[in-house]
């Protein structure tokens, strides 16, 4: 089947769309969009994280023919071409977050939502925020310091991106 | 395999009943399991995702139904049940947050909870509690049925629904005193309960509500407890005085709450552990609700 739908910004339609398969899947396979990750399969890990119609979801859990016509961002919808990383992605570099990068973009678009719901989250809010991304190398702390660091930016020049 | 994508819920009903095995699909948390690990290969995908109707609840009054009910939408997400109805149906609500994780929250939905009809579902437990006239909406082109919650589950991972009927909400009485649920597991999100266990005061017709998941081939109710502790109650004039209920009585609930379990041993735990903490969690949540029905009898004074 075919499925059109918005991925950041743009219209973008996939052929030959198996009915059973994921929007992860037609992101990464068939629309040249690989920064959503695929790692579990099963919604355990948190790392194809993507915004479908404004709500962070995973998106190896959304049957492609569910988004037709929607609004899908993904991680690689953060950045602004002009002004490059969003703040966000920015403190995951500034604050070492990133070891294997698998999880990253997972975390990122989380930890995105969070900043824009609640611009000076508790680390509790984080904690219960990211309860869903799992990373197996940084042991978590350079994250929370990462989302710390990113709202403290966020709160001094304005916001996360829109 | 085909994808059925009706825009109505009458196309959704037409749909279901030309294609009676067609699988629905509405936050996909259990759909897409089985799909993505070759589980399942249904003839057809039904999603719901684009009846509008679906994602909305209202409250209002129904037949069959004493007082204020909440009609909840099948496929209203967790997130929202915790978000907007914490106040009406505060059991079902605490039950929701700790469904998974956020993102799991934001897709998954009681509709998909009950068409599961996992024994460990955390939506069941709250929803025994919260009343015997709690009721699944199912149509199909032949009408409404209105089925209660206790005919619900009739076995593992099986529910009485027929081949050409849909979940369209779930009517709930709003709570009329507090309501708790409690779960088990290792860490405090993405957990799929070892059990879980939740309780509801209804001072108004003076019983109590009880649901046990995860300790029985179905989610179930411990019937003996609540009639144990609603005669407990009454005989004592507590539901008026608001004294305590103290702990022998306390400890019979959670005896009897236990006893009525009937779990299994497996990887997430053992049947003993799980009657020992039934037992734990039933006691906690009474003191918990009881402690608040107190309360709100004091400040009401
Ligand atoms: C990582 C992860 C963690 C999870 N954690 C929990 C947890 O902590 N607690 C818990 O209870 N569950 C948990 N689940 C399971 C799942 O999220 C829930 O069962 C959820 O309620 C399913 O809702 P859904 O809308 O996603 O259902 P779907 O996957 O869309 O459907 C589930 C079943 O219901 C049927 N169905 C859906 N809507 C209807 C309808 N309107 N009428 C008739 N049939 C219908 C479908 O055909 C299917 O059989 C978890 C799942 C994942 C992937
Ligand atoms: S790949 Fe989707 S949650 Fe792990
Ligand atoms: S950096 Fe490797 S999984 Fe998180």
């Amino acid at each position: 089947m075919r499925v059109t739908f918005t991925a950041n910004g743009r219209r973008v339609e996939a052929d030959d769309v198996w009915e059973g398969e994921s929007l992860l899947f037609v992101l990464r396979e068939r629309l040249g969009l690989p920064g959503s990750k695929n790692a579990c399969e099963q919604g355990e890990c948190g790392s194809c994280t993507v915004y479908l119609d404004g709500e962070p979801v995973c998106s190896c859990l959304v049957a492609a023919g569910q988004v037709q016509g929607r609004e899908v961002r993904t991680v690689e919808g953060l950045a602004d071409p002009e002004t490059g990383l969003d703040v966000v992605q920015q403190a995951f570099v500034d604050a070492g977050a990133v070891q294997c990068g698998f999880c990253t973009p997972g975390l990122v678009v989380q930890s995105h939502d969070l900043l824009r719901r609640n611009p000076r989250p508790s680390d509790n809010d984080i904690r219960e925020a990211l309860s869903g991304n799992l990373c197996r190398c940084t042991g978590y702390e350079m994250i929370m310091d990462a989302v710390r660091l990113a709202a403290a930016r966020a709160g001094a020049s304005g916001e996360v991106s829109r | 395999m085909e994808f059925l994508r009706p825009a109505t819920w009458d196309e959704a009903l037409a749909a279901k009943a030309e294609h009676p095995s067609a699988l629905p699909i509405a936050g996909g948390t259990d759909v897409m399991v089985e799909l993505n690990f070759d589980r399942r290969r249904p003839s057809a995908l039904l999603d719901l995702n684009r009846v509008g109707e679906l994602t909305k609840w209202e409250s209002g009054r129904f037949e069959g139904q004493e007082g204020e009910v909440i009609r909840l939408g099948a496929a209203v997400p967790y997130a929202r049940i915790t978000r907007e109805l914490s106040a009406q149906l505060p059991g079902l609500a605490l039950a929701a947050d700790t469904v998974g994780s956020p993102q799991i929250r934001n897709r998954g939905s009681v509709g998909g909870n009950l068409g599961a009809a996992s024994p460990a579902g955390d939506a069941h437990p709250a929803l025994l509690a919260a009343g015997r006239d709690v009721l699944v909406e199912a149509q199909s082109v032949r009408g409404t049925r209105l089925i209660p919650i206790d005919a619900f589950y009739v076995g593992v991972k099986r529910h009485s629904l027929e081949a050409d009927e849909l979940i369209r909400a779930v009517r709930i009485p709003v709570a009329d005193g507090p309501q708790q649920f409690s779960k088990i597991g290792t860490r405090n999100a993405m957990v799929i309960a070892v059990c879980a266990f939740a309780v509801a005061l209804h001072p108004k017709n003076g019983t109590v509500g009880t649901g046990i998941g995860s300790a029985a081939p179905t989610p179930r109710r411990a019937a003996e407890a609540e009639e144990f502790i609603a005669g407990e109650l009454a005989e004592r004039g507590l539901w008026q005085s608001g004294a305590l209920i103290g702990p022998a009585a306390t400890r019979r609930f959670g005896e009897l709450v236990a006893a009525a379990a009937s779990p299994i041993d497996d990887v997430r735990g053992t049947a003993a552990y799980r009657r020992h903490a039934l037992a734990v969690m039933a006691r906690r949540t009474l003191t918990w609700t009881w402690d608040a029905y107190t309360h709100s009898l004091r400040s009401a004074a």
